[in-house]
């Protein structure tokens, strides 16, 4: 296994790691070194010179986003960090906020020391409410230890992180948004300020994803050659956690180094697809990417990497077709989420997205031609005219469809409908006979990462 | 009349912080728990507590897909419907649970038991097909699981307390 850096505390049982074992890997040290010895700027240079990206799939620079904080910016300053993670297919940050929960904290204070922040704020979905619980219950352990709150480690800085529970909705994972939830509005994105000049009540604020600021405190303890030096790839920049689902063996969280191949994550780290199944596509970074060709397999996983071969790492969440599985009603079932999760606020969105599945289920019926498949395309490219990224995410998967499957989707065509429904079409990993315990008996990450798998009836 | 013990810790929440609008998901929450759902009683309690106007708890209230503004189930039964369950269960899952308690989807179970909703992707994609049900995560599902785990919801309605964000 390569180098666990934000899984070093990942225990077979699923327990998060508490205070002290966090501290006796050396937890809280990069934190103790950067307020005794480092100025805020030190920190952000560090951060920028390890040319560490944000992981929530936007890959923004980290170091230079915290430098667009003005120097004399008004106070209080806040950061942001990002636990909605409603993408689906994506999971890395519920399961490190399980695993490790001071390490996330830690990388908020650090955040908060960069750009001498006074308040963070922990954004959380709903349906993650144990991990609310548990974070509320590790930042009165980090408060009590003095990492958190007054005078920080005996210095002049003081940090004091709350968490939000959110109500839910996907819109609310991007920042803007965030921020307008946290202030009790209706969460519309806002693309007319900066974050970092007028976010939160008007005042500097950082958005972070939980993976990313997870990654800075190994960052100051070890150094920025020792983080570049993690990469597979030169562009890499340090470890990545990759979560891969579907019709594969031993689906997962696996921390890998930033820019390992795709093909690699799929048949080695995730252990290949389900007895049965074969490979035809996967969605490289979650719902809003594009489906891949076979040949794209050889991609090392990193942003530059991607974007080179026309592709977006997104999360680097994996999710993995079989051959027997209609791409078409994947896409519909994408395009139903999308639908349903928009805010609404602009036209492109709220009336592109329902239209591109209406299209879909008239190809899926064999009710429409090739002029259809043409408008679809029309409509799927007029996407990026929406106001926000929402709208030209969800149009991803349908430029997928139709850039490298576009034979499957004609097989639907003039009355055919959908190939993939007649009988003789034997599809692996079904509800009801899947087994992946009895397939894979010997499997080395049967952990389920509740953080509460040892409870009846659960995640078993 | 809400409960003292409830009218004092949500008084309590808007008094020690510097912005009420932060705190508005959590007095829903607050109440939402304690009616069952996001009542129109429980919308005066809420504006009168904080402030606000109907108008503008109402707005946030239809937003959001964890508030609830008609009446459902002790136990809402948040079945996850994102891709990676889809291509599982196939909505099997759906059906099962449905038959299985003798309800549509939206729809409660008469002895007031048990709603079915589709939620946005749960977060336990490596555990498809997944279900989420008073803050508990339930994955790898099968049938004879889905059985058991309404078996043990219905055994314990009594006893099991509710979570904040059902």
């Amino acid at each position: 296994m390569s180098e666990q850096v934000l899984f070093k505390n990942r225990r077979a049982d699923c327990r998060p790691a508490s205070l002290a074992d966090y501290r006796a890997g050396g937890g809280y040290d990069g934190l103790i070194q950067a307020v005794r010895t480092m100025t805020p700027d030190d920190v952000i240079k560090e951060v920028m010179d390890s040319g560490l990206r944000g992981r929530g799939g936007a890959g923004f620079p980290t170091g230079r986003k915290w430098s667009f904080v003005r120097k004399d910016a008004p106070h209080p300053r806040y950061i942001q960090c990002n636990t909605d993670e409603m993408e689906p297919g994506t999971f890395k940050d519920r399961i490190l906020v399980n695993t490790d929960p001071h390490l996330v904290i830690e990388g908020i204070v650090l955040c908060g020391y960069a750009v001498q922040a006074d308040h963070g704020v922990f954004f959380i979905r709903p349906s993650y409410d144990a991990d609310a619980r548990l974070l509320e219950r590790e930042l009165d352990v980090a408060r009590e230890a003095g990492f958190l709150g007054r005078n920080i480690l005996g210095s002049d800085f003081s940090f004091d992180i709350d968490v939000h529970r959110s109500a839910g909705r996907y819109i609310c994972g991007e920042s803007s948004a965030q921020a307008n939830a946290i202030m009790g509005k209706r969460p519309n994105p806002d693309k007319n300020s900066h974050m970092t000049d007028s976010g939160l009540w008007g005042l500097p604020t950082v958005v972070n994803n939980v993976e990313t600021l997870a990654s800075v405190p190994a960052i100051l303890r070890n150094g920025v050659e020792w983080f570049k030096s993690l990469a597979a790839s030169p562009t890499g920049d340090g470890t990545k956690l990759y979560s891969v689902s579907g019709e594969v063996a031993e689906p997962g969280c696996f921390e890998l180094p930033g820019g390992t191949r795709l093909g690699d994550i799929i048949f080695g780290a995730a252990g290949g697809m389900l007895p049965g199944a074969e490979f035809k596509t996967c969605l490289p970074g979650g719902t809003s990417t594009s489906f891949v060709a076979r040949e794209h397999l050889e991609t090392p996983m990193d942003f530059d990497s991607m974007k080179k071969a026309g592709l977006s790492l997104g999360t680097g969440s994996v999710i993995v077709f079989d051959r027997n599985t209609c791409l078409v009603q994947a896409t519909i079932n994408i395009l139903t989420y999308f639908a349903r999760e928009s805010c609404g606020w602009c036209t492109p969105c709220r009336e592109g997205i329902p239209y591109m599945k209406h299209i879909l289920e008239r190809i899926e019926a064999g009710e429409a031609g090739e002029r259809d498949v043409a408008l679809l395309q029309r409509v799927a490219d007029g996407m990026q005219h929406a106001y926000c990224g929402f709208a030209p995410g969800a149009a991803m998967p349908v430029h997928g469809l139709l850039n490298h499957f576009r034979d499957e989707v004609r097989e639907h065509l003039g009355g055919r409908g959908c190939p993939f429904k007649g009988a003789g079409v034997v599809k692996p990993g079904l509800w009801t006979t899947l087994d992946r315990d009895a397939a894979h008996p010997d499997a080395a990450h049967r952990d389920t990462d509740s953080g509460d798998a040892d409870a009846e009836g659960r995640d078993g | 009349m809400l409960p003292r013990e409830l009218e004092q810790e949500i008084a309590a929440m808007v008094r020690d912080t510097d912005h009420v609008e932060e705190k508005i998901i959590d007095v829903i929450y607050l109440l939402q728990r304690h009616f069952g759902y996001f009542s129109d009683e429980a919308m005066g309690h809420a504006a009168r507590l904080t402030g606000k106007t109907e108008v503008e708890l109402e707005e946030l209230a239809t937003f959001y897909d964890f508030i609830y503004r008609e009446p459902l189930g002790r136990f809402v039964i948040h079945v996850c419907d994102g891709v990676a369950c889809w291509m599982h269960h196939e909505n099997g899952l759906f059906d099962y649970l449905c038959r299985k308690l003798g309800v549509a989807v939206g729809e409660t179970t008469p002895d007031g038991l048990f709603t079915v909703l589709p939620t946005a992707c749960l977060g336990n994609c490596h555990n498809a097909p997944a279900m989420l049900v008073n803050g508990e995560h339930y994955g790898r599902l099968t049938p004879e699981k889905v059985d058991r785990i309404l078996e043990e919801l219905r055994e314990n309605a009594d006893t099991i307390p509710l979570c904040l964000c059902r």
